[in-house]
């Protein structure tokens, strides 16, 4: 067991340092001095000059790669063009919030779709199940921006009951997190589905019912946790979905998370802070993947095992 | 209604409701299983002898359904019981064993828990108590180093001691009837004989009755006392069991005999009936069997035989018997 | 129907995966003992009656009459798909007349949907923005496909490095955020719609091709293949003539599928600024630039993002469709 999940560690590493480099490479190929660019034809050349120094751009680039690689190592993301500060402690600041909403709005994901999952399978083909279904396609096709911006308007505005945007009271996520949650929800929600139809037509399920236990004893005893493993793997990747979501619902709730931290990057055209926002993003699906994988080998002795 | 039976049939009817119409697994099957006896059901696959087990345990699925008769147990029909009442039947005085030992038990959960569970549903016991019940069940169901048995998961365990834990789960409640669904179909042929030798020594302590469903007529002759035939849904022929041995009377049970290898009995080629189970949707008007019935007259094609008494307790579907079918063939050559 | 109850285990059992295997199907069919779920019974249904419509237009009729949601939605795509190439006789107005006057006008009969903040009508707009929405749904969709075909195709057939470098690559791609990741690319190329085309191909790529890499590592080991490979047929050859057509089912699936994330992330990226620039006109740049007057004039914003929503359900309904329609062929390889 844990030679498997050092196997598994070890395993992330090559991607890990794929991606930083991947990431690396595409935004430092853009031709041109970045401090030029940002401070376009205001500054003066020595100006320019002295500010490349000092953030090392005058090096070569494959040096510039090995500095960056070097501080990386030692947790460091280097120094925010625009703020003049380090990614470290703007990415501190902001993951809070980033987490806070994640958390919120993955708890209602599940809270949604794993019942509507449950019920739909329960009432296959049923007036039931296609409200279910229809609800969570719903959910998957709904551009994010959109709804939030719809609950603003009703919730919000119209009958007042939460805030419309920020980050002061714990009131102010409710609608950040129905609304990503939502729009993930649909997923866990078809995917429950499909697995537990697929669970129920095993043999150990006959036999539960065999025993004398009812329909609730069944399905939440016998065919839920069998049916739960790929749905464990199906929240990792949520993991991912959620956080690109956050860039989103960040940018219309004014949430000051990570996600907003990457939309003014780009704005502000910020190469250092982009770059360790998706470096840090990126390092938690793969944290999230990785923790699913071990999670899904607790659960399921056969994988336990081997 | 005499206690001494455990399960009374009657005119149970099962169908399918299909898109090009209904299908009945199930035609109008009667039988009894006496207190203490075992009773066999023998059939090709399809011919509705697991349908009528699920019939009695009501775990018929859709668009599958029990349309009529009586299915009494005990001397109470459970077609007349709610699903919370036969909830509390299933597992605690009926119970049931599957074909597959394999995929039967849930992977997820250790044996120990799914054998306690099995008791717990139905007893409210303490938790050392429900333990200790299980390690004891596990030691008469001949599971070796019980204690540790009970912490394995399914699929630790070989093919024959995970049906032993099948039949420790579902006798651990004592139960009056045990349905074993082609028990042994699985499994080798030492292993098949020590599970048989099993349920037999659990019949003869726990007085259980247990109708027992396969496809092999020497495990018929091995454990039975009492056979029913199965054919297209129908009850073909029934019989006490050295009777219907030593006087086979339907063309139908006399090729399901012929199809077993003898010792004593050298041949070329084993028998096999020929064609295939018929479509239960084009099921012809009269004898369900007579399209692969070698005597086959007009008459079978176009009148359902009824079950008659041929000898006391021994009933055939046929208009003939094979006595004198075979002698006709004779007589013909 | 009869008097007896419908039992609660007869709802809870009778389920079936979405992607279940026919073969299973297949065999349950030959035993009518072990049931068919209402599914599988009408995917059987279908399938025959397919192989039984002669012109590909009755068949068209039959995939309609099984799935009207999927059928309806590819009426709306078809309608949606008209009006944008049609866009400069179907719109009531110029999308890019500014009319400073009329600025915000709520709905009228003049401007179903009002006018925007420069005063040019947003229903004209959104017909135009359609080109957008369709075009990038499609076009990337199908880069991004071919992309992974391709790579999937060498990375199963050729194996070894290949392989192994794929693959790396696939994981690497897979573990990003997908939408920050084509913020990035946005980023580095900049704003504007072929950039759009190259970050959303770059983004989506790898999971068709693992999809293809698994399926040719099957199809490698098939007789027929074995076959043109021992008559000296060229490694290209077999994996474009002989292996690709097989995994076409699956491509067309992967490709409805597909689409809508597309529309959505051009959305998003739009939105978010650095997707279509004005004065092109998207969905979800239309959507940006009303969302500053939400709170007085919701219509400017809402209209166009009920026309995202629409267009993406549509996809997905008829992608389900599509699915279910050719699982059964997908299954039967």
């Amino acid at each position: 067991m844990a030679k498997k999940i050092i196997n598994r560690v070890l395993v992330s590493i090559p991607v890990l340092i794929g991606v930083i480099f991947i990431i690396y490479v595409m935004l430092n190929i853009i031709p041109g001095n970045p401090i030029e660019v940002m401070m376009a034809e205001h500054a003066r050349q020595d100006v320019i000059d002295r500010i490349s120094a000092y953030y090392g751009l005058d090096k070569p680039v494959w040096e510039q790669f090995l500095i960056y690689m070097k501080n990386l190592l030692h947790g460091d993301l280097g120094v925010s063009y625009k703020l003049n500060r380090s990614v470290n402690s703007l990415i501190a600041d902001a993951f809070p919030y980033t987490l806070k909403l994640a958390i919120a709005a993955a708890i209602v994901s599940w809270l949604i779709g794993i019942p509507a999952g449950i019920l739909s399978a329960i009432h296959e083909n049923t007036i039931v199940d296609r409200l279910f279904m229809g609800f969570s396609l719903l959910g998957v096709s709904m551009p994010v921006f959109w709804a939030a911006l719809i609950f603003q308007y009703i919730f919000a505005y119209r009958l007042a009951w939460v805030p419309v945007s920020g980050a002061d009271t714990w009131q102010s996520y409710i609608l950040p997190a129905i609304v990503l949650g939502w729009s993930s929800a649909g997923t866990i929600a078809r995917l429950t589905r499909s697995n537990l139809l697929e669970v129920l037509e095993e043999d150990y399920i006959r036999t539960a019912w065999a025993k004398g236990l009812s329909q609730a004893g069944v399905i939440l005893h016998h065919a839920f946790k069998n049916a739960l493993l790929p749905v464990i793997t199906m929240m990792a990747i949520q993991v991912a979905s959620l956080l690109s979501g956050a860039v989103i619902t960040e940018t219309v709730f004014a949430i000051p998370g990570i996600g907003r931290l990457a939309v003014d990057a780009i704005t502000n055209r910020d190469m250092p802070l982009l770059q360790g926002t998706v470096i840090f993003t990126t390092i938690l699906i793969i944290a999230g993947n990785l923790i699913a994988d071990i999670l899904y080998s607790v659960i399921d002795p056969r994988i336990r095992e081997k | 209604m005499s206690e001494a039976n455990t399960l009374e049939i009657r005119h149970l009817r099962t169908v399918f409701h299909t898109r090009k119409g209904d299908l009945a697994a199930v035609n109008d099957v009667s039988l009894t299983v006496p207190k203490g006896k075992i009773v066999g059901i023998v059939g090709e696959s399809g011919c509705g002898k697991s349908m009528t087990a699920m019939s009695v345990m009501q775990l018929v699925r859709k668009p599958g359904e029990i349309e009529s008769g009586q299915i009494l147990f005990r001397g109470e029909d459970l077609l007349q019981k709610t699903p919370g009442e036969m909830q509390k039947i299933r597992g605690d005085r009926i119970s049931m064993i599957f074909q597959e030992p394999m995929t039967s038990l849930n992977p997820v959960y250790t044996v120990g828990h799914q054998v306690e569970e099995a008791l717990r549903i139905h007893e409210h016991l303490s938790k050392e108590e429900l333990h200790r019940r299980a390690v004891e069940i596990f030691e008469a169901v001949g599971i070796p180093e019980a204690e540790e048995r009970l912490k394995s998961y399914p699929h630790q365990l070989s093919g024959g001691l995970r049906q032993r834990v099948m039949i420790g789960m579902a006798m651990i409640c004592k139960p009056d009837l045990l349905i074993a669904d082609e028990p042994t179909t699985a499994l080798d042929v030492t292993i098949e004989a020590q599970i048989l030798a099993l349920m037999k020594k659990l019949r003869d302590e726990n007085g259980t009755s247990i109708l027992l469903i396969t496809h092999n007529m020497g495990v018929v002759a091995k454990m039975c006392d009492f056979v029913y035939v199965m054919y297209a849904g129908r009850v073909m022929e029934q019989a006490e069991v050295f009777e219907l041995f030593r006087n086979v009377q339907h063309p139908y049970t006399a090729g399901l005999l012929q199809s077993i290898p003898r010792i004593d009995h050298v041949v070329d080629r084993l028998y096999t009936i020929p064609g295939v189970v018929p479509n239960l949707l084009h099921l012809p008007a009269g004898c369900g069997f007579c399209t692969r019935c070698r005597y086959a007259q007009d008459r079978c094609y176009e009148e359902l035989p009824e079950l008659r008494e041929i000898a006391p307790g021994h009933f055939i579907r046929c208009f003939s018997t094979n006595q004198e079918l075979s002698g006709k063939e004779e007589s013909h050559a | 129907m009869s008097d007896l109850k419908h039992f609660r285990p007869d709802t809870a059992f009778g389920g079936k995966n979405e992607k279940r295997d026919l073969t299973s199907s297949a065999k349950k069919a030959q035993d009518p003992d072990a049931k068919l779920s209402a599914k599988d019974k009408k995917r059987i249904q279908l399938a025959a009656d397919l192989g039984e419509a002669e012109t590909g237009w009755d068949k068209f009729k039959i995939l309609c009459s099984e799935n009207k949601l999927a059928a309806a939605s590819a009426v709306i795509i078809l309608v949606i798909a008209l009006m944008a190439i049609f866009a400069p006789v179907v719109a009531p107005y110029d999308p890019t007349k500014q009319d400073l006057l009329h600025r915000l006008e709520g709905m009228s009969a003049a401007h179903i949907f009002g006018t925007d903040q420069l005063g040019r009508d947003v229903f004209s707009r959104m017909i135009y923005g359609a080109r957008v929405s369709l075009v990038i749904g499609l076009l990337p969709t199908f880069l991004s496909l071919a992309l992974g075909t391709v790579l999937g195709l060498i990375s199963g057939y050729l194996g070894k490095a290949a392989d192994f470098v794929i693959m790396r690559l696939a994981d690497i791609t897979m573990a990003f955020p997908s939408l920050l990741l084509a913020m990035v690319v946005m980023y580095t190329l900049g704003a504007g719609i072929v950039n759009i085309f190259l970050a959303l191909t770059f983004v989506s790529w790898a999971g068709t091709a693992r999809v293809i890499r698994s399926q040719t590592l099957s199809l490698r080991e098939m007789e027929y293949i074995e076959a043109a490979r021992s008559m000296g047929v060229s490694k290209w050859r077999i994996m474009f003539q002989h292996i690709l057509p097989n995994c076409l089912p699956n491509l067309i699936v992967l490709f409805t599928l597909n689409i809508p994330g597309s529309i959505l992330s051009e959305s998003s990226l739009s939105f978010l600024g650095i997707g279509a620039q004005p004065p092109m006109t998207s969905w979800g740049l239309m959507v940006s630039d009303g969302k500053q007057y939400l709170f007085t004039d919701p219509v400017v914003a809402i209209a166009p993002g009920v026309a995202i929503l629409i267009l993406a359900l549509a996809f997905n309904f008829l992608g389900d469709g599509v699915r279910d329609v050719l699982d059964p062929y997908l299954n039967k390889q």
